[in-house]
């Protein structure tokens, strides 16, 4: 029986799709039979990131609404065995489902896969608690940034309240760098406020665009420090205890590159 | 001094303490965010226990959440007419 674990965040734009695209592919990779579920309906981006839009053909739409079967609606992934996709609609909206349908869906997936990951829409609204109904763990992405935090925070509050567990915590788009100058919350800043666990920490990297212009989540093949971090938190959820990535030895700086910044800053 | 600091790269100048501070009073308030209904059903409450004790101008209380910069308090002003004696036997309760 599959585990059903929901990425969410609250603020959109700070990797939550990203983030299920490379967890899910990473999981795959790791020998794992695997769904992601685009619960976005209307704004769907799961396809597009995972470069699997050219072979939509059915939504979980139309699964619930008797329109296709449910094999027929599962894209599978040809570069990794055992990964899947299930998309959301594009032409409908977020009322076309409700909770009670997306946790019969789930319970229709779960003999089938070892994990099914739902990507969440941003908001706190219907979308959001369609798709964390179906859940039983929850991923909350946040960035180092008071909205993001401050979004997580209550978007954590209303899981807590549904029940989920665990509910642990992804940060993403961290900049070492920023850190050691002093200019950019770190992961214990967050932890301090959050009170949650924390499953890994996500850097800054600029293969992140590459990877969504190419359509191939990074855990697939490419190796750069935020492919490195999504695999990581895959073997956590698998349960083996990875460290922490030493975050610090990307941010080494030389005394040039201070002094540089020291002169920059001076002529402000 | 502070040059020098900047210039060895230590020292925690930057807005990265400012963005924590601001953080947590944020959160505060948010996390003691009471919806009218929620404090509608505290005040009927409050005042099923209050009258047990003591009689009091239901009309005239105030409850509310009381924000400052760093704490929230919870403050009620309830005008007591009259202090119920003898009549409540609390251990039986």
């Amino acid at each position: 029986m599959a585990r059903v674990i929901v990425t969410t965040s609250g603020k959109g734009g700070v990797g939550k799709t990203t983030s299920t695209a490379n967890i899910a592919a990473a999981l795959a990779r790791f020998g794992k039979k695997v769904v992601a579920v685009d619960a976005d309906v209307g704004l769907r981006n799961l396809d597009v990131i995972m470069g699997l839009e050219n072979r939509v053909v059915y939504n979980f739409i139309d699964v619930i609404e008797k329109v296709c079967k449910l094999n027929q609606a599962l894209v599978k992934d040809k570069r990794v065995p055992g990964l899947y996709l299930l998309p959301a609609a594009q032409t409908r909206t977020k009322d076309a489902v409700t909770p009670e349908q997306m946790i019969a869906l789930c319970e229709e997936l779960k003999p089938e896969f070892d994990f099914i990951l739902l990507d969440c829409p941003a908001g706190i609204e219907g979308g959001f608690k369609n798709a964390a109904a179906g859940a039983d763990e929850a991923l909350v992405v946040t960035t180092p940034e008071i909205p993001s935090v401050r979004d997580a925070d209550r978007i954590i509050g209303m899981l807590e309240s549904m029940g989920k567990s665990p509910i642990r915590l992804i940060i993403n788009r961290l900049r070492p760098n920023m850190v050691q100058d002093g200019d950019m919350l770190a992961k214990d800043d967050i932890l301090d406020v959050l009170s949650i666990d924390l499953i890994g920490v996500v850097p800054e990297d600029e293969n992140v665009i590459r990877s969504t212009n190419n359509g191939e989540p990074m855990t697939m093949s490419l190796d750069s420090p935020a492919a490195q971090a999504y695999l990581n938190i895959a073997e956590r959820l698998l349960g083996r205890d990875v460290p922490l990535m030493d975050l610090e030895s990307y941010a080494t700086r030389g005394f040039l590159s201070r002094l540089k910044k020291f002169f920059k800053g001076k002529k402000k | 001094m502070d040059f020098l600091k900047r210039l060895f790269g230590s020292g925690n100048e930057g807005s990265r303490g400012k963005a924590k501070d601001r953080l947590k009073i944020v959160l505060i308030h948010d996390r003691t965010d009471i919806s009218p209904q929620l404090l509608d059903s505290l005040r009927s409450e409050i005042i099923g226990v209050l009258t047990k004790y003591m009689d009091i101008d239901t009309q005239k209380i105030e409850i509310d959440l009381d924000h400052d910069e760093h704490e929230v308090a919870l403050v009620a002003n309830v005008p007591v007419l009259r202090i119920k004696r003898g009549k409540v036997d609390v251990d039986k309760e």
